[in-house]
């Protein structure tokens, strides 16, 4: 992939202004509330991600903002202009559909030079845009080959290479890498998103997959039912997620009985009872919620450790018993349970030298600590 | 699948059948060029000058005249009408949607009889005079819904999120119609050309009706049927019929794959106006 | 409404205004036609029964109706289970080529309709094709004259005519079945004509019942066949219709007729399609 002279001098930092203003959001389809009022600003040069469970809203969303759909109420705003009654192919946006929706009876290069028609460039300008831009994707001398001879890994490709040759303010990614089979899909990741640095452009990705979001955002929106449920940076999301449904949406989550026993200018004292009991600082408590509303808590299945033998430096210790293992060759996952938690708690350990499978039935001591804790309601 | 070996009854009632099919049609060809007055047994010397009888008798060219005017016209109207209609049920959800297409389709379920009588009616309470204008409109009424059922094939195989790529691109409406729905969807356009030619050029009935003193070919042949030394030319003018329509309809089916094949589409051949 | 409702119905517009013109009006003036009266050269306006009455008593029209529906109904019956066999066998027992068999059953019926039903008098008359060819073979010794202008001649005309219309709706119900059913079927111990009856034919009643109405609606209507192979014994309530348009001058009575077999006809597709939901499938 290689960068384009022009777009480096555009390159800011994440820092920058709002390149999108979403405000008050609200979509009916009949009597179906769609959407129901979704606030966020997407900021230049962000890899923003939409990510939810399918009918969350999200796709509808993007379509909004692409300008396919009408709001229902609230406001778009792109690049400082309203798009109230702006149609989408007025947008400075361009999107990389689902299904691709690579144009059968043309070609390759007349497929990404599409939209440069309209345009006022010279017949030459366009050839060489559009090679341009098939060298950012990797597709040199694709130019004449057909639609219907493109394996599913090189449509998306086209797809991308037909948006980005127009510079777009915004580019729009429907789910488009779910028809790609897994390890395409992991290279496209990597790709897409070393692609989105370089170039410096926005881009809003929708997804379902919450790995996939992970892995290429800089920031990640949760949908549910038609509301984000919490807005923030992947690693915000995984180690503060805002819910249990957020937590639970988001890798795997152990969930534990909890009160708040006390408060001092340490911090809150939590009696755990399947873990024991434990100080965490006051940044723990999530925004809106008071102590007393704390029923519950949630830890990672990587932040409880099993001591083996001679293991030291654990925070807290508890017993447990296994009742269930699933190996992964680089990594175990124990189902354990702790006295006074009917349900089984899960424990991820990385296979490293020395360390032998346990037998289901056999007694451990599990090692945790405070800082990893997430409060509840 | 386990393959069945066919039971031998049912292979023989099969070619029965078609033979049973094909007989009055091969007949045709054989009498065509048989050099007697009389379609019997046995058949008589080779003979061409039935066609030559054709190619001298000007009522039949006259004939043929209007049939063409009135197949042509009838043909690009109906299928103007049809993609109205097709895009409309393909794209777009609008109240009494089931209603109106049932209604739209509804001389498919009709006897022909009634709506060229029905017609009839019409026009002489309007006191409008019969010409080739009312056999086209009456045409074009029972050719519409077989171009409706062709053109909705040929709209819904045409991904919604092309139309909307386009736009995207900054293509506008018009635009994207020219340069991306019309060119998918234009071996559907032929097709339905084609095959509503065919269907006009063919009835006797609503032309029957509805034609003033200028004829249309079926009417023309029903008017000699009663002659019998007209029987030998009139055979051979089925045949000439008979072979143009067997080229229409191939030419039709290899659109209609060609259409399917484009969009990537399944092109079986019971995704036809079956 | 929104702005989707109010684009498609623009678009829909003209084939809609269309099909009111050429198709609600003329139909609606049937009606209205069938309630007055001929008087001579006039169309008497004032409202009446007389028509109706005429048409559902006086003996001629209700033979004719009768035989209509009798000849429509064993039409339908001949067509549909004779098609039955050759489209289970193009859908079972032809696996390749498929749209070449179905193209080769539709060509002859891209013919002209008009000379195929008299193609069927030449072949079936009394000097015609068939009595010449035996005739000239020596299996019989004189023309048999029991083969044309009857209904017979009717019926084996239009089940000539009808039949790609038949096969192809139960050639389609058959395709759609899936064939690990029949496996399951035989694996759970049925022979092969308990699978048709048990499974085949249950599921491919909805192409059936398809192809009995499209086959029976059109055939009620179709006064070219009576007209050329039926002679008198022949004669249909639609060359009734027609005459009445014609030669006797009194659309009215035409009108009520043809209205009359109208009702005939959809309460019979009524019940026929009712029956068919009954029997198990959807019906399109």
């Amino acid at each position: 992939m290689h960068l384009l002279p022009e777009v480096l001098s555009d390159m800011t930092s994440p820092e920058a202004q709002p390149i999108i203003n979403l405000t008050g959001v609200t979509k009916y389809f009949g009597t179906f509330h769609a959407l129901k009022g979704i606030d966020a600003n997407i900021k230049e040069g962000e890899f923003f991600s939409l990510l939810g469970p399918s009918g969350c809203g999200k796709t509808t969303l993007l379509r909004m903002i692409a300008g396919f759909e009408d709001p229902s109420d609230g406001t778009i705003v792109i690049g400082g202009k309203s798009m109230a009654g702006i149609s989408a192919n007025q947008r400075p946006t361009n999107m990389v559909f689902q299904s691709y929706a690579i144009f059968p009876h043309l070609n390759v290069a007349e497929n990404v030079g599409y939209g440069l028609k309209k345009g006022k460039l010279s017949k030459q300008a366009q050839l060489a845009e559009v090679e341009k831009a098939l060298e950012m994707v990797d597709l040199v001398g694709y130019g004449t080959r057909a639609a219907h001879e493109l394996s599913g890994g090189q449509r998306q490709r086209v797809a991308l290479a037909r948006a980005l040759v127009m510079r777009p303010k915004v580019v729009l990614l429907d789910e488009p890498l779910s028809a790609l089979d897994k390890n395409l899909r992991d290279q496209m990741q990597v790709e897409l998103r070393r692609l989105q640095q370089s170039l410096g452009i926005t881009f809003i990705l929708v997804t379902h997959d919450q790995e996939e979001a992970l892995i290429m955002s800089d920031r990640i929106a949760v949908m549910f039912e038609g509301k984000i449920a919490q807005l923030a940076t992947p690693e915000e999301l995984y180690r503060r997620p805002i819910s249990r449904r957020v937590a639970s949406f988001i890798g795997v989550m152990n969930f534990l009985e909890a009160r708040v026993t006390g408060s001092g200018e340490a911090g809150l004292q939590l009696d755990i009872p399947a873990l024991g009991q434990v100080e965490v600082s006051h940044d723990h408590l999530p925004e809106g919620l008071n102590p007393q509303d704390i029923h519950t808590i949630g830890i990672r299945p990587e932040m409880l450790t099993v001591l083996y033998d001679g293991d030291q430096g654990a925070e807290r210790i508890a017993q447990a018993q296994v009742v269930g293992t699933s190996y992964y060759g680089d990594m175990t996952y124990y189902s354990v349970l702790l006295p006074g938690h009917t349900e089984e708690v899960t424990i991820s350990m990385r296979n490293t030298a020395g360390r032998s499978i346990l037998n289901v039935g056999s007694t451990v001591s599990v090692g945790w600590g405070a800082d990893s804790i997430v409060l509840f309601e | 699948m386990k393959r069945n070996r066919s039971p031998k009854w049912l292979a023989f009632y099969a070619v029965a059948y078609m033979v049973f099919l094909y007989a009055p049609v091969v007949l045709l060809p054989m009498f065509a060029f048989n050099d007697a007055t009389v379609i019997a047994f046995p058949l008589s010397a080779f003979t061409t000058k039935w066609f030559d009888v054709l190619w001298n008798t000007p009522a039949l060219h006259l004939a043929v005249k209007n049939s063409l005017l009135v197949g042509v016209s009838a043909a690009v109207l109906s299928t103007i009408l049809g993609a109205c209609a097709a895009r409309a049920t393909a794209r777009y959800r609008f109240p009494l949607k089931r209603g109106i297409l049932g209604f739209i389709m509804l001389p498919m379920v009709l006897p022909e009889i009634i709506l060229a009588v029905a017609l009839l009616v019409l026009l002489k309470q309007l006191g409008l005079p019969l010409s080739l204008w009312t056999v086209v409109g009456g045409h074009v009424l029972i050719c519409v819904p077989f171009s409706i059922a062709i053109l909705t094939s040929a709209f819904n195989g045409l991904d919604q999120s092309l139309e909307e790529a386009s736009q995207d691109l900054g293509e506008s409406r018009w635009g994207t119609f020219q340069r991306v729905t019309l060119p998918l969807v234009m071996p559907g356009i032929i097709s339905s050309l084609l095959i509503s030619f065919t269907i006009s050029l063919d009835e006797f009935i609503i032309a029957f009706f509805l034609t003033g003193t200028d004829v249309t070919l079926p009417v023309y042949i029903w008017s000699q049927l009663r002659f019998p030394t007209k029987l030998p030319s009139v055979m051979a003018l089925g045949s000439i019929l008979l072979a143009l329509s067997v080229i229409l309809l191939i030419l039709a089916e290899w659109f209609r794959r060609r259409s399917a094949h484009k969009q990537g589409a399944d092109a079986s051949a019971t995704g036809g106006f079956v | 409404m929104d702005n989707e409702g109010r684009q498609g119905l623009r678009l829909i517009s003209p084939p809609l205004i269309f099909a009111i013109a050429m198709l609600a009006a003329p139909l609606l003036m049937v009606v209205a036609f069938s309630f007055w009266t001929q008087n001579y050269l006039d169309i008497d306006r004032t409202l009446s029964l007389a028509n109706y009455t005429e048409a559902w008593t006086k003996p001629i029209y209700q033979t004719l109706m009768f035989r209509s529906l009798r000849i429509s109904v064993l039409v339908t019956i001949v067509t549909v289970l004779s098609a039955f066999p050759i489209a289970y066998y193009l859908s079972f027992h032809v696996h390749r080529r498929k749209a070449l068999w179905l193209f080769l059953i539709t060509i002859p019926f891209w013919t002209s309709y008009l000379l195929r039903v008299f193609l069927w008098k030449v072949i079936l008359g009394y000097n015609g094709v068939l009595n010449s060819a035996l005739l000239w073979v020596g299996i019989i010794d004189e023309p048999m004259t029991f083969l044309l202008y009857n209904a017979n001649a009717v019926v084996l005309t239009l089940a000539h005519a009808w039949a790609p219309f038949a096969i192809l709706p139960i050639f389609v119900a058959l395709e759609k079945i899936d064939r690990s059913l029949l496996e399951a079927a035989e694996d759970l111990g049925d022979g092969p004509v308990r699978r048709f009856f048990r499974v085949t034919l249950p599921l491919a009643m909805p192409g059936v019942i398809a192809a009995t109405l499209i086959v029976l609606i059109p055939t009620v209507g179709d006064f070219i066949t009576p007209r050329l192979v039926g002679g008198t014994d022949g004669l249909m309530i639609s060359n009734m219709i027609q005459i009445q348009f014609g030669k006797a001058n009194n659309a009215p009575l035409g009108a009520a007729l043809a209205v009359s077999s109208m009702a005939i006809i959809a309460s019979v597709s009524l019940l026929l399609y009712l029956t068919g939901k009954k029997l198990g499938g959807k019906v399109e």
